[in-house]
């Protein structure tokens, strides 16, 4: 019998978990929950028992440059949460589960491909008062292998964009409307990061990360509803290149996913340089 | 002068990370919400705090001594930051008199939650701070009334 998440007629179904599966789960020792957030201090709060902690910042971000964890950082952070090349990884987190879809991402990367993301994310879990706990979990640490990062697959750089841009290839810029019209240069209630100038990537779709999820339980919409705000009323098609973006990767990681998982776009990069590179890159092209 | 809150903050600077996680979540569970006596829900917008993804509000009764007593709410399950920056704040500010409140700077936010200050959280935590020296000033150009 077909599973809530397999009813949502999604291409790859398996790369979504429910909170009743995660419950059922958290004992299983080839499953390492892992908990991503942009708020620092929630983890320590409270979290899905035997929940490991990466964080976006000082896990998965070289700390000297703007890049991710080379191979060598990844085989150490995955040894030291105690993860096989045989664990099945599941992603949750905070802001709908952005720095979760981020952080599953950057797994994709290294080629973790047993990787899941627990629909609806921290609040769901909290909004039906399921068990959570301070205590951080040790776990025997392993002796993790990984081939080198290999990009190309899932992430797109400046030069590439401006490529894709020229041969007029599907754009999304998931950003709020005002952040995409130029008339914001950051999110609402956040910090300007610096860009120099607003706007959008010349021939980009507007299409915001939030359109993608039930508001009321932040769980991802039905395969129906995405085609029909991704195929349909933007025309983007899942055959066809395809590249997100929004400030600095983590919003788009969440529309990557959407994507990649949900819709079954067959080549689907996240540019994680996004506005914060391309707003202030010399000589590229914008447009408001 | 407001040396409850700098030996807060010289207590915070002294702390490695992991200790500074713990103090701040601490000062968390410390947090009580504004009682039925001073505001009810639906709280007044007025009272709300900008830019505050946390959903936070502030109030200030002036007391008969010229001092304030400060009551947050918080209404974002999320806002663990916001409640441990409430309950800093009240227990070093309330009980000060106005003029002394009236020169906190929102400085003291990067000062107490360091690497714990995340991007969307920030913004709204300097808004508290700002909020609150804002109460005071206010607080000074009004003469104390008993009920």
């Amino acid at each position: 019998m077909a599973t809530p998440i397999e009813q949502r007629g999604y291409a790859h179904p398996d790369a979504l978990v429910s909170t009743d599966w995660v419950e059922q789960h958290v004992t299983d020792p080839g499953v390492r929950l892992i908990e991503s957030n942009e708020d620092t201090l929630l983890y320590a709060s409270g979290h899905v028992p035997g929940a490991v902690h990466v964080d976006w910042t000082s896990d998965l971000n070289d700390q000297l440059r703007r890049d991710y964890i080379t191979r060598a950082g990844f085989e150490a952070l995955m040894s030291k949460i105690g993860a096989t090349k045989d664990t099945t990884v599941v992603f949750y987190g905070d802001k709908n589960n952005w720095w979760a879809c981020y952080a599953f991402w950057v797994f994709q990367l290294f080629g973790h491909t047993k990787a899941k993301v627990m629909d609806g994310g921290r609040v769901k879990w909290l909004k039906e008062e399921r068990a959570t706990s301070r205590d951080t979990p040790s776990y025997p640490k392993t002796s993790y292998t990984s081939g080198e990062r290999n990009d190309a697959p899932v992430r797109a750089f400046r030069d590439e964009v401006l490529a894709h841009l020229e041969k007029k290839g599907q754009l999304v810029d998931v950003r709020s409307p005002e952040e995409y019209a130029g008339t914001r240069m950051h999110m609402p209630d956040y910090p300007n990061e610096g860009a120099l100038r607003g706007g959008h990537v010349p021939g980009a779709k507007s299409i915001p990360w939030a359109k993608a999820i039930n508001p009321d339980d932040g769980t991802f919409k039905s395969a129906e509803e995405l085609k029909k705000l991704y195929q349909e009323d933007n025309k983007l098609s899942p055959a066809n290149a395809t590249i997100a973006y929004c400030r600095i990767g983590e919003r788009s990681s969440h529309t990557w996913f959407a994507l990649k998982y949900l819709l079954g776009f067959t080549n689907v990069r996240n540019y994680d340089g996004s506005w914060t590179e391309w707003g202030n890159s010399v000589g590229l092209p914008i447009e408001k | 002068m407001l040396d409850k809150l700098q030996q807060t903050i010289d207590m915070f600077q002294m702390f490695d990370p992991a200790d500074r996680t713990s103090m701040l979540l601490s000062y968390a569970d410390q947090f009580k919400e504004v009682p039925p006596s001073i505001a009810t829900r639906p709280f007044s917008k007025s009272h709300q705090v900008p830019q505050c993804e946390s959903d936070a509000y502030v109030w200030a009764q002036k007391l008969p001594d010229g001092t304030l007593k400060f009551y947050f709410a918080v209404e974002n399950p999320s806002g663990v930051s916001a409640k441990a920056l409430a309950a800093i704040l009240d227990k070093t500010l309330s009980g000060l008199p106005a003029s002394e409140i009236a020169t906190v700077n929102c400085g003291i936010v990067e000062d107490i939650f360091r690497q714990n200050i995340s991007m969307g959280k920030g913004m709204g935590l300097m808004a508290m701070v700002n909020a609150v020296q804002a109460l005071a000033k206010a607080a000074i150009a009004t003469p104390f009334r008993s009920n």
